[in-house]
C-alpha cells in the first residue's frame, strides 16, 4: 500500500503545488521519485519525529498542506504530544502518515511493532483516522485525507493485492464498505485483515453453514455508525477484526456504537491483540498465528463465542 | 508612550492579572517585560488592523507558561482592548495561563508545554523563506533547553539556513525545582554555537541593547540565538532572582508596595 500512497500522494502533489512532504528519514524505495520530481517540496527531516511534527504544524500555520511520514510506532509514539498540542489543537492541514502498522515489521520485533496508534490517534479531537485494507482504499484515502484541510493519520500495511473493490464504491470519511453479503454473522475488520477476514468468512460459514457479511471499514474515525446500527438490527453477531490492540481500536469503537444504541441481542467481540507485547520471533503470518488472528484462530473464536452465547448458531 | 512607560504599564497589569486570578507564574512573565516591549513596539514589523498580514514578523511565546507578559504586550499594541485582560484565568473569561491562538488576534501559536516552539517557528520559517519578509522570532526559557526537541529543532533549522527565524532565550537562571545551572551545567552560548547558530548576549532589561541586538539578528543570514539575562520576578523585590518567583501568588501587601515601587522609579 505504500507504492499507492507515494503514487496518489504524487497525483496531488502535482495538482496542487501547496503539498509538502517531511519524512522522518525513511521512504528508501519509495520516496526518490518524490524528491526528483518535487526537489522543493521534500523535506527530510531527519531521526527526529517530535521536531518533524512540530515544523509540519509551523508550515501548516502559514498555509501549507504537509503530509509527515515515517514508520507507524514512530510516527504516533515519539512525537504524541506535537500532534496533539501543535497539530491538532490548532486544527491543522497536516496528514500524518505510518507505514507498517501492526505487525509488518514482525520480525524488527516490538520497538517496531504498532498496535497502539489508532487509539492513540482516535482519542486526538479534529483528527481522523483511516486504516485502509487495499490498493483501491489506500489510494482513495489518500486522496480523500490530502484534499480534506485538517490533520489526518493515515496507516498503511501490506497490500493484499487483490482489488475487492467495487463500481459503486465510493470513499467518504466515515463509510464501511460491505466487501461480502452476508445474513447471519457480519464480519467488521479494517486495515490490512481483509483477506484473512474472507478466509475466515469462508472457514465460519464451512463449520457453523451460517450466512457470513464482511464488512471493509477503513475510517475508524469517524466510524460508519449508520452502517454498524443497521447491521446490528439485521445479524446475530458483529465480530471486529483488526491489527491492533483491542483496546481503543475499532473493536472499542465499533463496541461504544452498540452500546450507546442499547442493542441486547447482537452478540458482539472484538478481536484483535489482547492486552500484551508479542514476544514471540516471526514474520507476520506466524505473529498473527500466534495470537489467533490468522483465519483458522478467528474462525475458532467466533464459533467459540457464538456457541458460548447460546445464540441460535 | 515611551518604553519605559509601556514596560511600567506591562508590569502593573500583569501584578493585576496575577493578583485578581490568584495565579502563578507571575516571575517569568516579569522578567520578559523589556524583550516583547522592544519586540513589538520596535522591532517587528506588524500591524493590529492586519493581523493576519503575509509578510508579517511572527512571534512564538514557546514559554507559554509567561502568557501573562504576552497578553498585555498585545492589549497595549492595539490587538484587543486593555480591560479584556480582567478575562485572565477567571471562570468564564478569555485568557488561559498558557496562550491559546483562537483567544486573540496577534496570538501565532498556542503553547504550554514547553520545547514545542523552536520547530513550529523553524517550519513557518522554512515555509516563509523566500517568499515572504516576514522574519519568525520565538522566545525560550532557559529551563526549557533542558528538552530534547529544542535541539533536534536547533539542528533543524541550521541545517536548513534559516536566516528569517531568531530565538530568544530568557536566562533567568531557574526552572521548575532547581537553579538551571543545577540541571545542565553546560555553557548554553557555546551549546547553540556549536549547533551552527549565531549567538549573541544581551541584558534583557536593556532597551538599547535589546533594540540594536534584535536589528542585527533581523539582518543576519543565519539563524541567530540572543541570550537575554533577566531577572525573574523583576520588579516584585522581594522575590527577584528566586525560585520561589516561578510560584509566587500575590497578597494584597506585596501587590500594594510593589505597584508604588513601579511607579516609584
Amino acid at each position: 500500500m505504500r507504492n499507492d500512497f507515494v503514487r496518489q500522494l504524487m497525483v496531488e502533489m502535482e495538482r496542487d503545488e501547496n503539498i509538502y512532504l517531511l519524512t522522518g528519514d525513511l521512504g528508501f524505495r519509495a520516496f526518490e521519485p518524490v524528491k526528483e520530481r518535487f526537489p522543493n517540496r521534500f523535506v527530510n527531516a531527519g531521526v527526529a519525529e517530535a521536531n518533524m511534527m512540530g515544523v509540519a504544524a509551523g508550515m501548516a500555520l502559514t498555509g501549507k498542506k504537509v503530509v509527515a511520514y515515517s514508520i507507524a510506532s514512530f510516527a504516533t509514539m515519539r512525537c504524541f504530544e506535537q500532534i496533539r498540542s501543535d497539530i491538532c489543537y490548532h486544527n491543522l492541514d497536516v496528514k500524518i502518515v505510518g507505514v507498517g502498522g501492526g505487525v509488518n515489521y514482525a520480525h524488527q520485533g516490538v520497538t517496531h511493532h504498532t498496535v497502539e496508534d489508532l487509539a492513540l490517534m482516535r482519542v486526538l479531537p479534529n483528527m481522523r483516522v483511516i486504516c485502509p485494507s487495499y490498493s483501491w482504499e489506500a489510494r482513495e484515502a489518500t486522496r480523500v485525507a490530502i484534499q480534506d484541510k485538517g490533520p489526518v493519520y493515515l496507516r498503511f500495511g501490506k497490500s493484499p493485492n487483490v482489488d475487492y473493490s467495487q463500481p459503486d464504491f465510493d470513499f467518504k470519511f466515515g463509510k464501511g464498505f460491505v466487501i461480502k453479503e452476508g445474513s447471519d454473522v457480519a464480519l467488521i475488520c479494517t486495515g490490512n485483515m481483509l483477506d484473512i477476514t474472507l478466509a475466515a468468512a469462508e472457514l465460519i460459514q464451512q463449520r457453523i453453514h451460517k450466512s457470513v457479511c464482511v464488512v471493509s471499514m477503513p475510517c475508524i474515525k469517524p466510524l460508519d455508525t449508520e452502517m454498524i446500527k443497521g447491521l446490528s438490527q439485521r445479524v446475530e453477531a458483529i465480530i471486529t477484526i483488526e491489527e491492533h490492540s483491542v483496546i481503543g481500536g475499532l473493536g472499542c469503537a465499533v463496541g461504544d456504537v452498540l452500546l450507546s444504541c442499547r442493542l441486547t441481542k447482537c452478540i458482539f467481540e472484538p478481536i484483535g491483540f489482547k492486552d500484551t507485547f508479542v514476544h514471540e520471533v516471526g514474520c507476520r503470518d506466524y505473529l498473527l498465528a500466534c495470537v489467533g488472528l490468522d483465519a483458522e484462530g478467528i474462525t475458532r473464536r467466533v464459533v467459540e463465542v457464538c456457541k458460548d452465547s447460546g445464540a441460535s448458531l | 508612550m515611551q518604553l519605559p512607560d509601556i514596560c511600567r504599564r506591562m508590569r502593573r497589569n500583569i501584578l493585576d492579572m496575577a493578583f485578581n486570578s490568584k495565579t502563578a507564574h507571575i516571575g517569568p512573565s516579569l522578567c520578559i517585560v523589556e524583550i516583547l516591549a522592544v519586540l513589538y513596539f520596535r522591532i517587528m514589523n506588524i500591524d493590529p488592523q492586519d493581523p493576519e498580514a503575509p509578510d508579517r514578523d511572527r512571534f512564538l511565546l514557546s514559554k507559554g507558561h509567561a502568557a501573562a507578559a504576552l497578553y498585555t504586550t498585545l492589549a497595549l499594541r492595539g490587538y484587543f482592548p486593555e480591560e479584556e485582560l480582567t478575562k485572565y484565568c477567571v471562570d468564564g473569561g478569555r485568557f488561559h495561563g498558557h496562550p491559546c491562538r483562537d483567544a486573540a488576534p496577534g496570538i501565532e501559536f498556542s503553547s504550554g508545554s514547553l520545547g514545542h516552539g523552536l520547530s513550529v517557528a523553524a517550519g513557518m520559517a522554512l515555509s516563509l523563506k523566500g517568499i515572504s519578509k516576514g522574519v519568525i522570532f520565538t522566545l525560550l526559557g532557559d529551563g526549557e533547553c533542558n528538552e530534547g526537541s529544542v535541539w533536534e529543532a536547533a539542528t533543524f533549522a541550521a541545517k536548513n539556513r534559516l536566516n528569517n527565524l531568531v530565538a530568544i532565550i530568557d536566562v533567568n537562571r531557574f526552572q521548575g525545582f532547581a537553579a538551571t545551572e543545577d540541571i545542565d551545567s553546560l555553557d548554553l552560548k557555546k551549546k547553540w554555537e556549536a549547533f551552527g547558530w549565531t549567538a549573541f548576549e544581551v541584558d534583557g532589561h536593556d532597551f538599547v541593547a535589546l533594540e540594536q541586538v534584535l536589528n542585527m539578528a533581523k539582518q543576519l543570514d543565519c539563524p541567530v540565538v540572543i541570550l537575554a539575562n533577566t531577572i525573574s520576578g523583576k520588579g516584585i523585590k522581594a522575590i527577584e532572582n528566586t525560585l520561589l518567583a516561578h510560584y509566587f501568588v500575590l497578597d494584597e501587601t506585596v501587590y500594594q508596595q510593589t505597584l508604588r515601587e513601579i511607579y516609584a522609579e
